[in-house]
Protein backbone atom coordinates (compact mmCIF):
# COMPACT_ATOMS: atom_id res chain seq x y z
CA UNK A 1 0.00 0.00 0.00
CA UNK A 2 1.49 3.33 -0.81
CA UNK A 3 1.54 5.79 1.95
CA UNK A 4 0.55 9.24 2.01
CA UNK A 5 3.45 11.49 1.09
CA UNK A 6 4.29 15.03 1.63
CA UNK A 7 0.62 16.04 2.69
CA UNK A 8 2.24 17.48 6.18
CA UNK A 9 -0.31 14.98 7.51
CA UNK A 10 0.33 12.81 10.51
CA UNK A 11 0.98 9.23 8.82
CA UNK A 12 -0.88 6.13 10.16
CA UNK A 13 0.70 3.82 12.16
CA UNK A 14 2.99 1.60 9.95
CA UNK A 15 0.87 -1.77 11.40
CA UNK A 16 -2.47 -0.38 11.02
CA UNK A 17 -3.15 -0.52 7.36
CA UNK A 18 -7.34 0.31 8.60
CA UNK A 19 -6.05 3.77 9.97
CA UNK A 20 -3.98 4.38 6.45
CA UNK A 21 -7.01 3.21 4.09
CA UNK A 22 -8.99 6.39 5.13
CA UNK A 23 -6.20 8.02 4.08
CA UNK A 24 -5.73 6.74 0.74
CA UNK A 25 -9.34 6.79 -0.18
CA UNK A 26 -9.99 10.56 0.35
CA UNK A 27 -6.38 11.15 -0.54
CA UNK A 28 -5.53 13.15 2.69
CA UNK A 29 -8.67 15.57 1.97
CA UNK A 30 -11.10 16.25 4.91
CA UNK A 31 -14.83 17.15 3.80
CA UNK A 32 -16.02 20.71 3.39
CA UNK A 33 -18.17 20.93 6.43
CA UNK A 34 -21.55 21.54 4.54
CA UNK A 35 -22.51 17.62 5.57
CA UNK A 36 -23.18 16.32 8.72
CA UNK A 37 -23.27 13.09 10.36
CA UNK A 38 -26.86 13.38 10.47
CA UNK A 39 -27.04 15.01 7.12
CA UNK A 40 -29.81 12.66 5.03
CA UNK A 41 -28.33 11.48 1.98
CA UNK A 42 -30.41 10.02 -1.20
CA UNK A 43 -29.31 9.02 -4.59
CA UNK A 44 -30.08 11.65 -7.48
CA UNK A 45 -32.49 9.61 -9.98
CA UNK A 46 -31.26 12.27 -12.45
CA UNK A 47 -27.54 11.32 -11.99
CA UNK A 48 -25.32 10.02 -14.93
CA UNK A 49 -23.90 6.70 -13.88
CA UNK A 50 -20.43 6.95 -12.78
CA UNK A 51 -17.24 7.44 -14.60
CA UNK A 52 -14.61 4.11 -14.75
CA UNK A 53 -12.07 6.24 -12.03
CA UNK A 54 -14.93 6.14 -9.59
CA UNK A 55 -13.67 4.16 -6.18
CA UNK A 56 -15.56 0.80 -5.32
CA UNK A 57 -16.54 2.70 -1.94
CA UNK A 58 -18.43 5.66 -4.00
CA UNK A 59 -19.74 3.59 -6.00
CA UNK A 60 -21.40 1.29 -2.88
CA UNK A 61 -21.99 4.48 -0.92
CA UNK A 62 -24.04 5.35 -4.69
CA UNK A 63 -25.75 2.11 -4.72
CA UNK A 64 -27.11 1.85 -0.77
CA UNK A 65 -28.03 5.39 -1.23
CA UNK A 66 -30.62 4.36 -4.70
CA UNK A 67 -32.70 2.05 -2.23
CA UNK A 68 -33.78 5.20 0.28
CA UNK A 69 -32.54 8.21 2.48
CA UNK A 70 -29.84 7.43 5.12
CA UNK A 71 -27.61 9.60 7.00
CA UNK A 72 -24.17 9.85 6.35
CA UNK A 73 -23.80 8.00 9.77
CA UNK A 74 -26.02 5.62 8.78
CA UNK A 75 -24.71 5.01 5.52
CA UNK A 76 -20.48 4.69 7.15
CA UNK A 77 -22.05 2.20 9.30
CA UNK A 78 -23.45 -0.17 6.65
CA UNK A 79 -20.00 0.22 4.83
CA UNK A 80 -18.41 -0.48 7.14
CA UNK A 81 -15.99 2.80 6.90
CA UNK A 82 -15.06 5.80 8.72
CA UNK A 83 -17.49 9.24 8.90
CA UNK A 84 -14.42 10.59 7.86
CA UNK A 85 -14.24 8.88 4.28
CA UNK A 86 -17.81 9.05 3.67
CA UNK A 87 -18.25 12.90 4.23
CA UNK A 88 -15.59 13.24 1.40
CA UNK A 89 -17.30 10.71 -0.73
CA UNK A 90 -20.34 11.89 -0.31
CA UNK A 91 -19.39 15.38 -0.81
CA UNK A 92 -17.74 14.84 -4.23
CA UNK A 93 -20.91 12.77 -5.41
CA UNK A 94 -23.25 15.41 -4.28
CA UNK A 95 -21.14 17.85 -5.96
CA UNK A 96 -21.20 15.90 -9.38
CA UNK A 97 -25.04 15.71 -8.68
CA UNK A 98 -25.24 11.64 -8.20
CA UNK A 99 -26.13 12.31 -5.05
CA UNK A 100 -28.74 14.77 -3.04
CA UNK A 101 -28.47 15.85 0.39
CA UNK A 102 -31.77 16.05 1.88
CA UNK A 103 -31.42 17.67 4.93
CA UNK A 104 -29.74 21.54 5.39
CA UNK A 105 -26.62 21.64 6.89
CA UNK A 106 -27.03 21.98 10.74
CA UNK A 107 -27.12 25.50 12.58
CA UNK A 108 -24.51 26.01 15.58
CA UNK A 109 -28.14 25.45 17.19
CA UNK A 110 -31.26 24.17 16.73
CA UNK A 111 -34.21 26.72 16.76
CA UNK A 112 -37.07 26.74 19.18
CA UNK A 113 -39.40 25.61 16.54
CA UNK A 114 -37.04 22.36 15.85
CA UNK A 115 -36.83 21.84 19.79
CA UNK A 116 -40.42 22.02 20.34
CA UNK A 117 -41.06 19.33 17.63
CA UNK A 118 -38.32 17.21 18.92
CA UNK A 119 -39.92 17.52 22.51
CA UNK A 120 -44.15 16.72 21.06
CA UNK A 121 -42.23 13.79 19.08
CA UNK A 122 -40.47 12.42 22.21
CA UNK A 123 -44.47 12.96 24.24
CA UNK A 124 -46.22 11.53 21.47
CA UNK A 125 -44.09 8.44 21.55
CA UNK B 1 -40.18 2.03 4.80
CA UNK B 2 -37.83 -1.44 5.66
CA UNK B 3 -35.75 -2.65 2.57
CA UNK B 4 -33.15 -3.91 1.52
CA UNK B 5 -31.58 -2.62 -2.04
CA UNK B 6 -31.90 -5.01 -4.60
CA UNK B 7 -28.16 -5.15 -5.05
CA UNK B 8 -28.54 -7.37 -1.96
CA UNK B 9 -27.70 -6.64 1.59
CA UNK B 10 -24.35 -3.99 2.75
CA UNK B 11 -22.44 -4.64 6.05
CA UNK B 12 -23.79 -6.47 8.55
CA UNK B 13 -26.74 -5.19 9.17
CA UNK B 14 -30.24 -4.44 7.29
CA UNK B 15 -30.57 -1.53 5.70
CA UNK B 16 -33.73 0.02 7.33
CA UNK B 17 -34.34 3.60 5.14
CA UNK B 18 -35.41 6.82 6.71
CA UNK B 19 -38.91 7.60 5.19
CA UNK B 20 -39.60 9.57 2.39
CA UNK B 21 -41.53 12.04 4.38
CA UNK B 22 -38.49 12.82 6.54
CA UNK B 23 -36.57 16.50 5.76
CA UNK B 24 -35.37 17.34 9.44
CA UNK B 25 -32.96 15.91 11.62
CA UNK B 26 -32.51 16.54 15.32
CA UNK B 27 -29.52 14.78 17.17
CA UNK B 28 -28.64 14.13 20.82
CA UNK B 29 -25.08 13.49 22.22
CA UNK B 30 -25.19 10.61 25.45
CA UNK B 31 -22.01 10.75 26.58
CA UNK B 32 -20.31 8.40 29.24
CA UNK B 33 -17.77 6.63 30.92
CA UNK B 34 -17.38 2.46 29.34
CA UNK B 35 -19.43 0.28 31.13
CA UNK B 36 -21.94 3.24 32.11
CA UNK B 37 -25.10 2.10 29.49
CA UNK B 38 -24.65 4.31 26.68
CA UNK B 39 -24.95 1.27 24.03
CA UNK B 40 -27.81 -0.35 25.97
CA UNK B 41 -29.54 3.52 26.22
CA UNK B 42 -29.05 3.90 22.43
CA UNK B 43 -30.45 0.35 21.64
CA UNK B 44 -33.33 0.86 23.86
CA UNK B 45 -34.38 3.83 22.17
CA UNK B 46 -33.91 3.45 18.65
CA UNK B 47 -36.35 2.61 16.46
CA UNK B 48 -33.69 0.88 14.09
CA UNK B 49 -30.72 -2.01 14.85
CA UNK B 50 -28.44 0.28 16.54
CA UNK B 51 -25.26 1.08 14.43
CA UNK B 52 -21.59 1.28 15.43
CA UNK B 53 -19.34 3.39 12.90
CA UNK B 54 -16.03 4.50 13.96
CA UNK B 55 -14.42 7.82 13.56
CA UNK B 56 -10.54 8.24 13.13
CA UNK B 57 -9.17 11.24 15.00
CA UNK B 58 -5.66 12.42 15.32
CA UNK B 59 -4.51 12.88 18.89
CA UNK B 60 -1.03 14.00 20.44
CA UNK B 61 0.44 10.57 21.81
CA UNK B 62 1.67 10.67 25.11
CA UNK B 63 4.95 8.09 25.78
CA UNK B 64 8.02 6.37 24.68
CA UNK B 65 6.51 4.93 21.75
CA UNK B 66 5.44 7.34 19.23
CA UNK B 67 7.40 6.48 15.63
CA UNK B 68 9.66 8.30 14.45
CA UNK B 69 8.88 11.16 12.41
CA UNK B 70 5.40 11.21 13.08
CA UNK B 71 4.96 14.58 14.81
CA UNK B 72 4.13 13.32 18.16
CA UNK B 73 0.63 12.52 16.79
CA UNK B 74 -1.17 9.09 16.07
CA UNK B 75 -4.49 8.06 14.43
CA UNK B 76 -6.94 6.35 16.96
CA UNK B 77 -10.52 5.07 16.25
CA UNK B 78 -13.42 5.79 18.42
CA UNK B 79 -16.79 3.43 18.41
CA UNK B 80 -19.92 5.73 18.06
CA UNK B 81 -22.69 4.04 18.66
CA UNK B 82 -26.06 5.62 17.65
CA UNK B 83 -29.36 4.76 16.82
CA UNK B 84 -32.98 6.66 15.01
CA UNK B 85 -36.04 7.83 16.01
CA UNK B 86 -38.69 9.06 13.81
CA UNK B 87 -40.58 12.31 15.25
CA UNK B 88 -43.42 12.55 13.29
CA UNK B 89 -44.09 12.41 9.70
CA UNK B 90 -41.03 14.92 8.78
CA UNK B 91 -38.29 14.70 11.61
CA UNK B 92 -35.90 12.02 12.27
CA UNK B 93 -33.41 12.17 16.03
CA UNK B 94 -30.61 10.45 15.92
CA UNK B 95 -28.59 9.65 19.43
CA UNK B 96 -25.00 9.31 19.34
CA UNK B 97 -23.46 7.44 22.27
CA UNK B 98 -19.76 8.39 22.36
CA UNK B 99 -17.10 7.64 25.47
CA UNK B 100 -16.54 10.35 27.75
CA UNK B 101 -12.64 9.73 28.41
CA UNK B 102 -10.87 12.57 27.77
CA UNK B 103 -9.17 11.56 24.87
CA UNK B 104 -12.15 11.85 22.97
CA UNK B 105 -12.76 15.13 24.28
CA UNK B 106 -12.27 16.79 20.55
CA UNK B 107 -14.38 14.25 19.13
CA UNK B 108 -17.79 14.82 21.12
CA UNK B 109 -17.51 18.43 21.24
CA UNK B 110 -17.65 18.62 17.05
CA UNK B 111 -20.46 16.48 17.62
CA UNK B 112 -22.23 18.36 20.04
CA UNK B 113 -22.41 21.04 17.47
CA UNK B 114 -25.74 21.57 15.90
CA UNK B 115 -26.96 19.21 19.07
CA UNK B 116 -30.53 19.32 21.05
CA UNK B 117 -28.08 18.99 23.88
CA UNK B 118 -26.09 16.50 25.55
CA UNK B 119 -27.00 13.75 28.20
CA UNK B 120 -24.59 12.79 30.17
CA UNK B 121 -25.13 8.84 31.66
CA UNK B 122 -23.87 8.57 35.27
CA UNK B 123 -23.43 5.64 37.50
CA UNK B 124 -23.46 6.17 41.03
CA UNK B 125 -21.02 3.44 41.76
CA UNK B 126 -18.64 5.30 39.81
CA UNK B 127 -19.44 8.93 40.12
CA UNK B 128 -15.86 10.17 39.56
CA UNK B 129 -16.24 9.18 35.87
CA UNK B 130 -18.46 12.17 35.45
CA UNK B 131 -16.89 14.52 37.21
CA UNK B 132 -14.14 15.02 34.14
CA UNK B 133 -17.27 15.22 31.34
CA UNK B 134 -19.32 17.66 33.24
CA UNK B 135 -16.32 20.10 33.98
CA UNK B 136 -15.31 20.00 30.10
CA UNK B 137 -18.62 20.71 28.81
CA UNK B 138 -19.23 23.75 31.02
CA UNK B 139 -15.63 24.71 30.46
CA UNK B 140 -16.59 24.83 26.25
CA UNK B 141 -20.10 26.11 26.88
CA UNK B 142 -21.07 22.86 25.33
CA UNK B 143 -24.98 22.21 26.36
CA UNK B 144 -27.51 21.89 26.86
CA UNK B 145 -26.84 19.54 29.75
CA UNK B 146 -28.98 16.82 31.79
CA UNK B 147 -27.93 13.99 33.87
CA UNK B 148 -29.26 10.80 33.95
CA UNK B 149 -27.90 8.27 36.50
CA UNK B 150 -28.69 4.90 35.03
CA UNK B 151 -29.63 2.73 37.91
CA UNK B 152 -28.12 -0.69 37.75
CA UNK B 153 -29.79 -3.53 40.08
CA UNK B 154 -27.31 -2.82 42.78
CA UNK B 155 -27.22 0.44 42.97
CA UNK B 156 -27.59 1.98 46.20
CA UNK B 157 -30.12 5.07 45.85
CA UNK B 158 -28.77 8.36 46.57
CA UNK B 159 -31.07 11.42 47.52
CA UNK B 160 -31.28 14.27 44.93
CA UNK B 161 -29.54 16.80 46.84
CA UNK B 162 -26.09 14.58 47.77
CA UNK B 163 -26.04 13.87 43.85
CA UNK B 164 -25.85 17.05 42.99
CA UNK B 165 -23.77 18.15 45.50
CA UNK B 166 -21.30 15.65 44.69
CA UNK B 167 -21.34 16.15 40.64
CA UNK B 168 -21.31 20.49 41.68
CA UNK B 169 -23.94 20.37 39.10
CA UNK B 170 -25.83 24.04 38.39
CA UNK B 171 -29.17 24.53 39.82
CA UNK B 172 -30.53 24.42 36.37
CA UNK B 173 -29.22 21.60 35.01
CA UNK B 174 -32.05 18.61 35.01
CA UNK B 175 -30.87 15.16 37.23
CA UNK B 176 -32.89 12.24 35.65
CA UNK B 177 -32.83 8.64 36.70
CA UNK B 178 -33.32 5.96 34.27
CA UNK B 179 -32.66 2.61 33.73
CA UNK B 180 -30.99 2.09 30.43
CA UNK B 181 -32.76 -1.13 29.48
CA UNK B 182 -36.71 0.48 29.92
CA UNK B 183 -37.66 2.44 26.80
CA UNK B 184 -39.67 4.89 28.48
CA UNK B 185 -37.77 5.64 31.38
CA UNK B 186 -34.43 6.21 28.56
CA UNK B 187 -37.29 8.18 26.58
CA UNK B 188 -38.22 10.65 29.16
CA UNK B 189 -34.36 11.33 29.93
CA UNK B 190 -34.03 12.58 26.10
CA UNK B 191 -37.80 14.58 26.99
CA UNK B 192 -35.99 16.33 30.33
CA UNK B 193 -32.52 17.12 28.36
CA UNK B 194 -35.13 18.46 25.21
CA UNK B 195 -37.48 20.79 27.81
CA UNK B 196 -34.85 22.25 29.46
CA UNK B 197 -32.80 22.74 26.00
CA UNK B 198 -36.38 24.63 25.13
CA UNK B 199 -36.39 26.75 28.32
CA UNK B 200 -32.94 27.80 28.32
CA UNK B 201 -33.60 30.29 25.24
CA UNK B 202 -30.09 29.70 24.21
CA UNK B 203 -29.90 32.11 21.02
CA UNK B 204 -30.45 30.17 17.57
CA UNK B 205 -28.13 30.32 15.13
Amino acid sequence: MRLPDDTGEPAAPRDDDAALRPFVLTSGRAAHGDLALDTLLRADPTGAPLTVAAAPQARALLRLCRGGTLSVAEAAAHLELPVSVVLVLADDLVASHHLRARSEPPPTAPGTDLLQRVLDGLNAL
Amino acid sequence: MDSTPSDGPVGRHRVSYVADSVTETAKILVVGDFGVGKTTFVGTVSEIEPLRTEETMTEASVGVDDLAGLDGKTTTTVALDFGRITLGGSLVLYVFGTPGQRRYWDMWAGLAQGAVGVLVLADTRRLEGTFDVLGELEEHGLGPIAVAVNEFPDTVRHPEPDLRRAMDLLPGTPLITCDARDRTSSLAALTALTRHALTTGRPTA
